[in-house]
């Protein structure tokens, strides 16, 4: 029992990491970004690129970073600033174009192969450390979810200490109190997406090490990602790393049961605390859990009060 | 003096006629057409009846769902279990669309609380969480899929204009249907949430029920065309009976021909058949146009390929919108 939670709240770094980008994109630039998934299969893929021509792991990683970070920019500049006056409609048709584009334009460019950097990075992918008790918690993971705080804890600095970040949570709270402020919103957003899909990138080179990477990767990921958000509520940095925990947790207890069963645990825990969210009030409020199914099964009827 | 509406105009009275005819030609049609050709239009008319579904709950009620694959798949299982339990096929396909109504009972009552981007992805998870659900089963056997023998069992030649008028006949009932609804106090109600949610609320329009009644009437839609589809294919796989790129179509067509239109939709499943015909040969790269496309048409002409009609000021053809008489006007 103690060995999947601890290999599960690893694994929830892996998810913080992933979602990083995501809650700050919704944060600041207000909308979800269904590409999230897909821009860091691309990371991934850039990163094993660079490796099967012979870059060195850590200078590939080096280099995918920066690359993504222009990406986002880029992305920021030319689409998402358009599809943000179409209210909120329009950024979610958006993303979803861009997530087709870009998964299809993977497979075009970088091919069907499922894909790994676990064989280029040595002892790592398969080394661990044994704790008293027997229990292996492998180097990767660790080092993985080391990596995720340090960065969680860097982004926190940078939001609370910064002058960007003070720009970013400005721009996050009230746009148009934050611009009254002298603050120019359109660079605070394109800071905030190319430091998202930066962060994209970085958890897909990650990902790459840990597993198999095919252009199709993406929307699976987007998924954890947002859970972890979900769970963990939105707009909280560290509330984002336990969301991550509580999936990855969710889903190794899961894969105890059958390897199937895993992914869809994690579905679950995210559906009950989104339901959570939702209905939790109603029995307190209403009396009794016969008033929550009422709420559910037959949310039009008129409620006493 | 009462205000009184301006009745259909005569382009189209004339045009809901020639629908009309071309319907009663493509009923017949079978009786000359190559098996290709019907096999080709049953696609089409499965592509219309999501693009019109899909645009019922985004473009007019702005449920923009990522998730209706879920009843695409769930269709096809319905049929695939009520085929295993003795039903004959055809009957299984319309009984399954039923029980698909209560699974969308079920859970509209959860969705439907939800904000605009918690619903588009958590009916994705949903859509998610039914596939590995119905690949539990062990006649499904996993990822492997099953297939539909019983239709292998009809002839052949039967068996493809069967489904090619039931999926014509379909379409004709869902169009209608739709126009019908939308055209009415439903459609009034359902443009009121999509624009403001809070402010029909105040007026006394009964959001949750209208929300529901239109996330169930496309949910079933959708299991018919799914069902309709397995029908054609035969074999359902979990894959890609719940595949995300359901969803992805129906936002292309709707997208591409006019959100929130009637002919939009319509126009938009012809295109997108067109260019599959044309490009599908070049697999990934033209889904990957697809997407471009989709992006141009999201950022540049969000109201689609009927947008151009009304930037000419102009109703787009079988407009829902009611214009008042002015007094002068022959009504």
């Amino acid at each position: 029992m103690l060995d999947p939670i601890l290999q599960g709240i690893l694994l929830g770094g892996y998810y913080a990491l992933l979602a990083a980008g995501l809650s700050l994109m919704f944060g600041v630039v207000r909308f979800i970004n269904l590409a999230h998934g897909d821009m860091a299969v691309l990371g991934a893929l850039i990163a094993l690129a660079m490796v099967g021509g012979g870059v060195p792991v850590w200078a590939a990683i080096l280099l995918t970073v920066p690359v993504m970070a222009a990406a986002g920019w880029a992305m920021q500049a030319l689409i998402f600033e358009r599809a943000l006056r179409g209210g909120f409609l329009i950024p979610i048709l958006t993303t979803i174009g861009l997530g087709a584009a870009l998964q299809n334009g993977m497979f075009g460019i970088f091919g069907s192969d499922t894909q790994s950097l676990g064989a280029h990075i040595g002892s790592l992918s398969w080394s661990g450390f044994t704790l008293p008790g027997g229990i292996v918690l492998g180097k990767l993971p660790v080092y993985t979810f080391l990596v995720a705080v340090a960065v969680l804890g860097g982004l926190h600095l940078m939001l609370t200490r910064s002058a960007m970040g003070r720009a970013l949570r400005a721009t996050a709270a009230d746009p148009e109190a934050a611009a009254m402020c002298g603050i120019d919103a359109r660079r605070v957003r394109l800071q905030a997406a190319a430091l998202a899909v930066a962060l994209a990138g970085l958890a897909g080179i990650f990902l790459a090490m840990r597993s198999q990477v095919t252009p199709y990767s993406g929307p699976m990921q987007l998924i954890f990602a947002f859970e972890a958000v979900v769970i963990g509520g939105l707009g909280n940095l560290w509330g984002t790393l336990i969301g991550g925990m509580i999936l990855g947790v969710a889903q190794t207890l899961g894969g105890t049961i059958s390897a199937q069963f895993s992914v869809l645990a994690g579905h679950l825990v995210f559906l009950i605390v989104l339901g959570w969210r939702l209905f939790g009030a109603y029995p307190a409020a209403k009396g009794d859990w016969r008033a929550l199914m009422r709420a559910v099964l037959f949310p039009a009827r008129k409620e006493k009060t | 003096m009462m205000a009184r509406l301006m009745p259909l105009a005569a382009q189209d009275r004339a045009l809901i006629l020639c629908g009309g005819l071309l319907a009663i030609g493509l009923a017949l049609l079978p009786a000359v057409a190559s098996a290709l050709v019907v096999d080709k239009l049953t696609l089409l008319f499965i592509y219309v009846m999501l693009a019109v579904m899909w645009n019922l709950m985004a473009g007019y009620a702005g449920l923009v769902s990522v998730g209706q694959q879920a009843f695409v798949g769930l269709g096809g299982y319905a049929m695939v279990r009520l085929v295993e339990a003795g039903m004959p096929p055809f009957p299984a396909i319309l009984a399954g669309a039923v029980l698909v109504a209560g699974v969308a009972w079920l859970l509209s009552g959860f969705v439907l609380r939800m904000k605009a981007g918690e619903f588009a992805i958590a009916t994705w998870v949903l859509a998610e969480v039914i596939r590995s659900l119905v690949s539990f089963d062990p006649l499904i056997q996993g990822e492997t899929g099953t297939s539909v023998l019983a239709l292998n069992a009809i002839d052949p030649d039967l068996r493809r204009t069967t489904i090619y008028l039931m999926a014509l006949g379909v379409m004709v009932v869902m169009l209608a249907g739709t126009w019908r609804l939308l055209a009415g106090r439903l459609g009034a109600e359902c443009q009121a949430i999509r624009d403001d949610e809070e402010a029909a609320a105040s007026v006394g329009v009964s959001t949750m029920r209208v929300k529901r009644q239109v996330y169930i009437i496309a949910s079933v839609g959708c299991a018919v065309a799914g069902a309709l589809w397995l029908a054609s294919a035969i074999t359902f796989q979990p894959r890609t009976a719940f595949g995300v790129q359901w969803s992805v179509f129906m936002l292309f067509m709707v997208l591409v021909g006019g959100f929130g239109s009637f002919t939009g939709p319509i126009l938009g499943a012809v295109l997108f058949f067109a260019l599959q015909e044309v490009f599908g040969d070049f697999g990934a790269w033209y889904l990957a146009g697809l997407g471009v496309v989709a992006i141009l048409f999201a950022l540049y002409l969000p109201r689609g390929l009927v947008g151009l009609w009304q930037d000419r000021g102009r109703d787009e053809p079988l407009s829902i919108r009611k214009r008042l008489a002015a007094p002068g006007d022959q009504v």
